[in-house]
């Protein structure tokens, strides 16, 4: 799975993307989000604080309860800014 | 309908003349611009650098463009937002609708840059005296936005 990370989230855990081996057990988002945490300190500082965590699926945005598998693009974000 | 995300300026004279040229169902334009500012939350900016999510940027643009032309009777819509650094005085966005009759034009310029600042994945860094630093939401955008909610 290719994840992709913006802004705030890029700077804190230091890479752009990177592409996982999705465990069998994480099966939708908020799923995802905890088992990244465990990748290292720089990703469990970035996502410690969920609220502030968002995600789209293949560029849609989704909520914590949308399914995810091997084959998805999947970006964590903070809430946007632009305009 | 088009949707431009671009580093570079823009002409605002010359894209009203593309969009607007040969269509003369078209009864009014409304034009939204946002600049860089030189200031936020008390502290002087002297430079913003805007980073997106290429392809889903456009993608996101192009939904809500298609929604506006759902709800009102467009003649056409343009949106253009740039990317890269940008200073004090320079144009951020365009948001341009034209319709037969001022309303629709009025009412779907103001729901796209609402929209716009709450779906499309833009992000700005502001450069200060203090230090760079990621801008945050704000709620007054959500509650912005969530007036074109439809009634359920």
């Amino acid at each position: 799975m290719k994840i992709l990370y913006f802004a705030w989230l890029r700077s804190k855990i230091g890479v752009a993307t990177e592409t996982v081996d999705l465990p069998a057990e994480v099966g939708d988002v908020g799923a995802l989000v905890e088992w990244l945490k465990t990748r290292s300190p720089k990703h469990a500082d970035a996502l410690a604080n969920s609220t502030v965590v968002k995600v789209a699926v293949n560029q849609e945005h989704v909520p914590y309860d949308h399914p995810v598998g091997p084959g998805d693009e999947v970006a964590l974000f903070p809430p946007v800014t632009g305009g | 309908m088009t949707v431009k995300v671009q580093s570079e300026d823009f002409d605002v004279g010359a894209e009203l003349a593309v969009m607007t040229g040969g269509k003369t169902g078209i009864g009014g334009v409304t034009l939204f611009v946002g600049l860089v500012r030189d200031m936020a939350g008390g502290e002087s900016v002297s430079a913003m650098t805007l980073e997106h999510y290429p392809g889903m940027t456009e993608r996101q643009l192009e939904a809500i463009e298609a929604e506006a032309r759902a709800r009102w009777p467009l003649d056409d819509a343009l949106i253009i937002h740039r990317y890269g650094r940008l200073e004090p005085g320079d144009r951020i966005v365009l948001v341009a609708t034209a319709s037969a009759h001022r309303e629709a034009a009025f009412e779907s310029c103001h729901f796209l840059i609402d929209w716009l600042k709450t779906k499309a994945p833009f992000w700005k860094m502001e450069a200060t005296p203090e230090g760079e630093r990621w801008v945050e939401a704000k709620a007054s955008d959500d509650t912005a936005a969530a007036r074109w909610a439809k009634p359920a």
